[in-house]
């Protein structure tokens, strides 16, 4: 059956019950159908829900509603034929490379001499041939992920669920595991019927999925989906290929602004914290050249070596300070912001400041309870309510926190941990 | 933060080293010096508990106070010792081959010992005032809280990290701005957390520290520990709850004012960058930081710091420390010579006592005594270990638990088998059990917890991948066990069964013999030997008990758990 559908997601919601009452979502309305035969990509930025989505699949956390199958059954806890392969790769560190993988055919009532063939059956199309006996701190990392495939492969899981598998390797080890992984699958040797990638790199997910998924955050919402139509082997230098990679940059920049909206736009605005100093970063970036000014954001991205979950939040940082301007997948820099790009450090804070004041109202708000009290301190707490009616315990924590890393760039006010108080005065 | 236990794990060899054993004679000789020069000083005086304490729990506040200042003085003993002796032992290579293994033989001695042998000593001090006596309560809670602080502090030191010290170098600091800038603040966390532990041993030892009883000399100093002491001799049940309840208040008095805001002011000092979720607070130090009362107070103090930062001895300056390093010829002879002198001493007053009093026989005697109560401490630290490793592991996989349980703990850590005393010897009498037996569990009371403290750390530092990784194999029952948690935790338990162990040893003391009234149980053992040999102040028999034990501690510790331990770092250590 070539179209037998492996998982079905259905409207599927996950809350989180907060500390003072009430929930807070996570994952809302989510769709997603498996396919035989499929490699389906989760874009999304972090907190976006996609990992906590994988989690359901596994079967490691049971979502508030809708619904999850597998098979036409539904999934109520870890199910046979669903294995994961994990980010920091979950080896036990007291077991060899062997046991290692045995493991995941030890809870199945399987004889102890076919767990062992099977199992360097494994390890042999993995090419861990001649490290069995080895332990995991013996293996570099890109051989421990290796392992971390073979564990997963060994109990011929229908569906292969990847949390960022390739992210905490380095660039040469990732693609040389995504190569081999590829052709693997393309010869069909892997036995393994269809895989869910859950990442926060574009390019891969062009070069690895026939269907990509992208998640948009607060709550994870599926976006948008593009089907990838490029024949394997895929090549980074195909034009088609480079279209894709914009093509999302381009819906993911987009969702963003829509977002945008939601966030608020006085003392609710909800702020992720990005420090000042990327923020300078990307600036004198784009400003130089070959960007002089503008630049397409997958080449920027590349250039500076930023995966989208650290570079989007610095490019929405400069939009909502009017430094920069987000469109079509292109970040431009506005006037001030070439303005920043060609001051000195005084110069650059002035422009930072009067930035805050103008385009963050949190940020001008307690700036005005400063100048207009006598002491010219406020407490944190003050602050820390007012945001609470409009935002979560957690969002406003996060929010403070980022407006008081911006305002001690800018030198618009200080604060001081110990007391949790604002106050005008610098220290001397 | 890693717990380290308090005992050296520092080498990986079994047999003794030439230094291990210079240690335990020099340790030997001293306490034979003291216990000679105590049977032979006049008695100066019999009884300072002229008036006996009150059981009116109306004096229970002004005894609770008493005690609780000689801990705090202990404590500040403590902490004095911890920063020269173990800093001397990391700084000096000559001095820290020995000043180690000693910390070694000292924290195997067990405490009664030392305050056996050193009570007439400091009573000849002041004779005939009640300071004497003051001074050797707080000497045997000091005794009690020391050495696993030194064992921290001294292994924190050697763990700074090299990058740290060459950023002090390169700041132009002089060894002493190191010392207190870098060095102290990162060993700190690890340290406060011994002080805590420290805290609960005195409390375990407090009768045994304010009610001393050697040969004639009796003492009863007025606090806490005095007055269980005698509400043991009376059998006032009533009593007993009151001391419970006093002790309960002053705990909880510590720990709010004293441990809690420590913990939460050197949470900043913690070096490992992982970003625990909550952050320790405490409503005092809150109140501390948001007052500019303490920042005045503090402010000549640091004043005077920053000024001794900037005299640079120039003894101590980087250049010459480094050249410092290569150990003169000459010194070193010196040195050895010395060490020689004194140990062939201390070799001749062991030598004399063994000859003058003790035969064969006793020595015989009293390892069989000392084979029983290690057949015992090993029996518990296994039941134990049944125990509580699984309840251990249960309450670390859940924060909100492991939050109400933690505090708990702490408090049962620190309270002393004899409250037990009149439950054991009525159910013992009543029941007509084998005290042998029945007595047995008083030893653990205080120590097992450790195996549980450290079983929920170690559980709740288990990654939450490799616990999701578990569950998507489906791994389930014993071999979720057997695969997972047994050895996830296992170098944590380790540490945990060692600090026990060591510390059951010492509760032997007080643990083998219970009295109330005028009924006694007693076992047969080690610690019940020593405690009758300090009640009838037969001195040598003193000598032979405390020996006898610091041998089966070190070589127990060398022999077993020193190897398991290096066994669980290297097999099982999550990294």
């Amino acid at each position: 059956m070539p179209d037998e559908i492996l998982l079905d997601a259905h409207e599927v919601r996950r809350s989180f019950p907060k500390p003072g009452g009430g929930e807070l979502l996570v994952l809302d309305g989510v769709e997603l159908t498996l396919k035989q035969g499929e490699i389906v990509g989760l874009l999304g930025r972090s907190g976006s829900g996609k990992s906590t989505f994988l989690r359901l699949i596994a079967g490691l956390a049971q979502p508030q509603g809708g619904t999850l199958s597998y098979l036409g059954k539904k999934i109520e806890g870890p199910a046979n034929g669903i294995a994961m392969v994990f980010q920091s790769f979950a080896l036990f560190p007291w077991l060899t490379v062997l046991e290692n993988v045995q493991l995941g055919l030890e809870a199945l009532s399987i004889p102890q001499s076919e767990i062992r063939t099977r199992a360097l059956a494994a390890i042999d199309l993995i090419g861990l041939d001649g490290y069995e006996s080895a332990y995991p701190r013996e293996l570099s990392g890109g051989m421990r992920q290796r392992v971390g495939f073979a564990r997963a492969m060994v109990v011929h899981p229908n569906i292969l669920l990847m949390d960022e598998p390739f992210s905490a390797l380095d660039v040469l080890t990732a693609e040389n595991l995504r190569t081999d992984f590829l052709e693997l699958w393309g010869e069909k040797q892997l036995p393994i019927k269809g895989v869910i990638l859950v990442t926060h790199n574009i390019e891969e997910a062009v070069l690895m999925c026939d269907r990509v998924l992208l998640f948009s955050t607060n709550p994870g919402r599926i976006a948008g989906e593009i089907k990838i139509d490029i024949p394997r082997p895929r090549d980074r230098t195909d034009p088609r290929f480079e279209h894709y990679v914009e093509q999302i940059y381009t819906e993911m920049t987009a969702r963003q602004r829509a977002l945008r909206a939601d966030r608020g736009t006085g003392l609710d605005m909800l702020m992720t914290h990005v420090s000042p100093n990327l923020v300078s970063g990307l600036i004198e970036a784009v400003a130089a050249s070959p960007y002089n000014g503008k630049a397409d954001l997958p080449d920027i991205a590349s250039d500076l070596q930023l995966e989208i979950d650290e570079l989007f939040p610095v490019a929405e940082a400069l939009q909502m300070l009017r430094l920069g301007e987000l469109e079509g997948g292109d970040i431009k820099l506005t006037h001030m912001g070439k303005r920043f790009a060609d001051g000195e450090m005084n110069e650059r804070k002035e422009i930072f400041s009067r930035a805050l004041m103008s385009h963050v109202p949190l940020a001008a708000h307690i700036r005005r309870v400063l100048d207009e009290r006598t002491s010219h301190t406020a407490p944190k707490r003050r602050f820390v309510d007012e945001l609470e009616d409009h935002m979560t315990e957690d969002a406003a924590e996060e929010t403070l926190r980022t407006v008081v890393s911006w305002a001690r760039f800018g030198e618009l006010f200080s604060y001081d941990d110990e007391s949790e108080s604002f106050s005008l005065e610098n220290p001397t | 933060m890693r717990i380290l236990p308090p005992v050296s794990i520092e080498a990986r060899r079994l047999l003794p080293s030439r230094w291990d054993v210079l240690a335990a004679v020099l340790v030997l000789g001293f306490i034979v010096l003291f216990a000679d020069a105590s049977s032979t000083l006049v008695r100066p005086l019999s009884s300072l508990s002229q008036h006996r304490l009150s059981l009116d729990p109306i004096n229970l506040p002004g005894y609770a106070l008493l005690t609780s200042m000689r801990m705090l003085i202990a404590l500040a003993f403590s902490l004095v010792f911890t920063l020269t002796y173990a800093t001397w032992a990391a700084k000096s290579q000559r001095a820290g081959t020995l000043l180690v293994p000693l910390l070694d033989i000292l924290q195997s001695v067990p405490i009664l010992g030392f305050i056996s042998i050193t009570v007439v000593f400091f009573l000849s001090l002041s004779p005939g005032r009640i300071f004497g006596a003051e001074l050797a309560a707080v000497f045997a809670i000091f005794t009690s809280q020391a050495w696993n602080m030194a064992f921290s502090f001294y292994q924190s030191l050697r763990t700074v990290p090299e990058e740290l010290q060459e950023a002090g170098r390169m700041f132009g600091m002089n060894a002493w701005a190191r010392f207190w800038r870098i060095e102290v603040p990162f060993g700190l966390p690890p340290l406060i957390w011994n002080m805590m532990m420290s805290m609960s041993g005195g409390w375990f030892f407090v009768t045994l520290s304010e009610a001393i009883s050697v040969g004639h000399t009796t003492i009863a100093l007025p606090g806490i520990g005095s007055y269980i002491a005698e509400a043991i001799v009376e059998k006032d049940l009533h009593a007993i709850f009151w001391a419970i309840g006093a002790m309960l208040v002053v705990i909880l008095i510590y720990d709010q004012l004293l441990f809690r805001p420590l913990v939460a002011w050197a949470d900043r000092f913690r070096f490992d960058n992982e970003d625990s979720e909550e952050y320790p607070e405490s409503w005092v130090l809150d109140i501390i930081r948001r007052s500019t009362l303490m920042d005045r107070i503090a402010e000549p103090f640091h004043i005077f710091m920053r000024w001794t930062y900037r005299r640079s001895i120039p003894l101590r300056s980087g250049i010459v420390s480094a050249a410092r390093a290569v150990p003169s010829r000459a010194t070193d002879i010196v040195w050895g010579g010395f060490l020689i002198l004194i140990g062939t001493y201390a070799l001749w007053r062991i030598y004399s006592l063994l000859a003058g009093s003790l035969s064969w026989n006793d020595v015989f005697y009293a390892l069989g005594l000392g084979a029983i109560t290690m057949l015992r401490v090993t029996i518990l630290i296994a039941l134990a270990s049944v125990v509580w490793t699984p309840i251990g592991v249960y309450v670390g996989m859940r924060p909100h638990l492991a939050r109400i349980i933690q505090p708990v703990a702490q408090f049962l850590a620190a309270f002393p088998a004899n409250l037990l005393f009149p439950l054991a010897v009525f159910i013992i009498v009543r029941l007509s059990l084998n005290p042998d037996i029945a007595l047995s569990p008083l030893m653990v009371l205080g120590t097992q917890w450790y195996i549980l403290f450290n079983v929920i750390a170690g559980a709740s530092a288990i990654p939450r991948e490799l616990r999701d990784a578990a569950s998507n194999l489906q791994l389930k029952g014993w071999l979720w066990w057997r695969k997972v948690a047994l050895p996830g935790v296992f170098p944590y338990y380790v540490t945990g069964a060692i600090t026990a162990s060591g510390g059951s040893w010492n509760a032997s003391i007080v643990a083998e013999v219970a009295s109330w009234g005028n009924q006694t149980a007693r076992a047969h053992g080690l610690g019940a030997y020593i405690a009758d040999a300090t009640t009838a102040g037969d001195f040598h028999k003193i000598v032979l008990g405390i020996a006898t034990m610091s041998f089966f501690v070190v070589v127990v510790n060398r022999l077993f758990w020193r190897p398991l331990y290096w066994f669980a770092e290297r097999r099982y250590r999550l990294t």
